[in-house]
């Protein structure tokens, strides 16, 4: 007895040394967590495995080769009844993206415009802000979806007659109609001048910054700039001969009523389901951005406004050289947020048949082919990669901008 | 980060997984106290609130039929309403114990979803509506049509094989929710709406001016909708199967909710056997010899779900049609109760 308890009691002493070791504590405590999630993770999928194949349900990667045998009314690719369960997914992510991308820019610029309006000395101006933000920030988004393709749709003129702009541009419940440009042979030369006055004006910026530090000279960077992304291509475009030309959408109000309208293969079209979503999500996404702006440039001690003027800088200077730089260290992590908010939210299209990853692929995919677990699992993979792709390019311009010391 | 949504993820569909397929579903509803039944969203005539908040139709009466042979009860059921997207789901995962919600037979369906079809209430067909101005008079003349329609069913698939074989373009609008689709071909967002043709009669109901709507004579697919339970469950698959078939074989025989109780003393020995004067047939389906009897008295036979749930006289006006009884020209047909 006594030998087996001096034993244990010498154990006992060296695990004691051992715990009261913090690194050797923290590995230990890493390698059960880890091997407790492995092990979690192998029980949950060998469990699933089995359910799977006692109740006789399909599984396996294997339905992404067959054939899907329906339409999607918006393919960035092209897209056919006879196209895969493969082709379907990468339509509904290119639709994802592309909603999220143009979401994106727009609640942005929206939401820098009203931030800084609310906090604008004109009352009408900061008022109007107020209330804009106030009211769509505090209304759920799904109703703001409906409120944008329902209520709106029914309002545009139908299908047999339009709105138009500039006789070019056409709005009806069937969407937006807009001239498409055909690019021609020597349009190319075009898409390489705008690329070569991008990198021009990249090299140009970063000459002027250096001569001005050292000089104190300024360089009218904006204008250079806006001449060779836009002028000089504009000269090579005429130069070429305009190697391009607009189709416009073509309108009949003769013949059948079934065909009349616009006619397909003839201009640009946005389809109201798109229109709906974008508006909707830019414009409840930029009221949140509008917090978020206001609350980086009032972060920004008025001390920084007092000693700028009292260098002598303008106003706009003040803002865009003093404030913004300072005001963006605040506003770009909570903005990031909500930037992967849109792209989340975007799922909401499903409510209003816009063809996109979650209505296409978790939707129709999975209901007509049962494999919801292969299925989901690839459709979060998805918006994981979207969120972290999104998280890293925030993180690398929050880097950029900020504060360095010197 | 990725660990936590991934094992998540895997946990959710372990949950949609583990199920109870395989255990008893008729010990667990007797132990519940209720059939959990799953239904439309909302279709007149199929399965539809009234205004009390009652559940309705000829697919809750499959329902209440089982509840009545399990309890002697027809009202022990409960309803969960689902879209045509999350049904499968729902029965798979043990959400639901019965799928009665017009949903079609098909071999994808019943071989790899786990899933198994205990018959069929409603012979229907795929059918088109359009606005009759539009001086359509055929499916044939629908080229380049824009379609409104409901996503993760087979009307999407047999319209898109239909235009497809008869070489017309057409561009299709799919929305989640049945009134989504009727609301948005409401507004003119599309030129045609198709779903089954039953369908179409039943939500013709909810637009603004149904008498300016019309459906195309063409039906373009067979879809033989009926309900659906788990697979690996045999006697409850009986149970429901056998439901039916009571209350087919009753409007065969006869037997209505009013006379069965006059019924009981009748010398037809097929009769003797469904009210359960004669032999264990309730028993050998693992409820009381009376099932046939309760279904009938609480819910009818056949020919009266039909009539008071879509036929003519109800504001959807459906003829029999394929759906009389086999002896009287229909489909309508089931084995004996012997
Ligand atoms: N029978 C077809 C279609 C079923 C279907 O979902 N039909 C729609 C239109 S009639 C519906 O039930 N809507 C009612 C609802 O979604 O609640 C199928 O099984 O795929």
């Amino acid at each position: 007895m006594a030998s087996i308890t001096e034993k244990s009691d010498s154990e006992d002493t060296a695990k004691v040394a051992l715990w009261n070791n913090p690194k050797a504590r923290a590995l230990v405590f890493q390698v059960l967590l880890i091997g407790l999630i492995l092990w979690s993770g192998w029980y949950m999928y060998s469990n699933l495995q089995a359910n799977l194949e006692r109740q006789n349900i399909a599984s396996g990667f294997g339905f992404l080769n067959t054939t899907a045998g329906f339409g999607i009314i918006q393919a960035l690719v092209p897209y056919s009844e006879t196209s895969t369960f493969g082709t379907v997914f990468i339509v509904g992510l290119l639709n994802t993206i592309l909603v999220s991308v143009i979401g994106i820019f727009f609640a942005t610029m929206l939401g820098f415009l009203l931030g800084i309006s609310r906090l604008s000395h004109n009352w009408v101006i900061s008022k109007l802000a107020t209330v804009y933000i106030e009211t769509l920030r505090n209304i759920p988004l799904l109703l703001q979806i409906f409120f944008w393709y329902f209520a709106v749709l029914r309002s545009v003129p139908g299908k047999r007659d339009k709105w138009s702009l500039l006789d070019s541009f056409h709005l009806n419940i069937m969407g937006f109609h807009a001239p498409k440009p055909i690019f021609e042979a020597g349009s190319s030369f075009v898409v390489y001048a705008v690329i070569a006055g991008i990198i021009a004006s990249f090299f140009i910026k970063r000459w002027s910054t250096k001569r001005q530090m050292e000089t104190g000279q300024t360089f009218p960077v904006l204008w250079t700039s806006l001449g060779l992304i836009i002028g000089i291509p504009l000269v090579v475009f005429f130069a070429m001969g305009m190697p391009m030309h607009l189709d416009y959408a073509l309108f009949k109000d003769t013949g059948s009523r079934l065909r009349q309208g616009f006619q397909a293969g003839h201009g640009m079209v946005l389809i109201p389901e798109f229109l709906a979503l974008l508006l909707a999500l830019s414009m409840y996404t930029a009221t949140f951005i509008a917090e978020i702006v206001r609350a980086g440039i009032l972060a920004v001690s008025h001390g920084q406004t007092e000693a700028a003027s009292a260098l002598g800088l303008r106003s706009g200077m003040t803002l865009r050289l003093v404030v913004i730089p300072q005001a963006l260290r605040v506003i770009i992590p909570p903005l990031t947020s909500q930037y992967l908010n849109l792209i989340k939210n975007s799922s909401l299209a499903v409510a209003i048949a816009y063809p996109d990853l979650v209505s296409v692929f978790a939707g129709t995919t999975l209901n007509q082919t049962g494999q919801a677990v292969e299925i989901i699992i690839m459709t979060m993979l998805v918006y994981l990669f979207l969120s972290l792709v999104t998280s890293m390019f925030m993180n690398w311009y929050n880097a950029h901008m900020a504060l360095v010391d010197r | 980060m990725k660990k936590i949504v991934l094992s998540t993820a895997l946990g959710a569909a372990v949950a949609v997984a583990a199920s109870t397929a395989g255990a008893a579903t008729l010990d667990d509803i007797k132990a519940k106290g209720h059939v959990q039944c799953g239904v439309s969203q909302g279709l007149p005539g199929f399965s539809n609130t009234d205004d009390k908040g009652n559940w309705t139709g000829i697919d809750v009466d499959v329902c209440r039929a089982v509840a009545a042979a399990v309890f002697g009860d027809a009202s022990k059921v409960k309803y969960t309403p689902l879209s045509a997207k999350e049904r499968f789901t729902a029965l798979q995962s043990g959400e639901i114990d019965i799928l009665s919600r017009n949903t079609t037979w098909t071999m994808t369906r019943d071989t790899t979803l786990g899933l198994n079809f205990a018959g069929v209430n409603y012979y229907d067909g795929q059918g088109f509506m359009v606005r009759k101005d539009l001086g359509v008079k055929s499916a044939l003349e629908l080229g380049g049509a824009k379609v409104c329609t409901n996503t993760g069913t087979t009307t999407e698939l047999n319209v898109a094989d239909y235009f497809r074989a008869n070489k017309l373009t057409y561009e299709i609008v799919a929305f989640e929710k049945a009134d989504e689709v009727v609301q948005a071909y409401d507004t003119g967002r599309c030129d045609v709406y198709t779903t089954d043709a039953s369908g179409l009669y039943a939500q013709r109901l909810k637009l603004a001016k149904p008498g300016d709507h019309m459906v195309l004579p063409e039906i373009i697919s067979k879809e033989p909708l009926g309900p659906v339970v788990r697979q690996g469950d045999d006697q409850w698959f009986n149970l429901v199967k056998w439901t039916l078939f009571a209350m087919i074989n009753a409007e065969e025989l006869g037997v209505t909710s009013a006379n069965i109780d006059d019924m009981k003393k009748s010398t037809n020995p097929a009769i003797k056997r469904l009210v359960g004067v004669e032999g264990n047939f309730g028993q050998n389906l693992g409820v009381s010899n009376e099932w046939a009897y309760n279904i009938v008295k609480q819910v009818g036979n056949y020919g009266e779900i039909f009539d008071a749930n879509v036929g003519p006289k109800t504001p959807l006006g459906i003829s029999r049609g394929v759906n009389a009884l086999w002896s009287k020209g229909g489909l309508q047909y089931a084995p004996p109760v012997r």
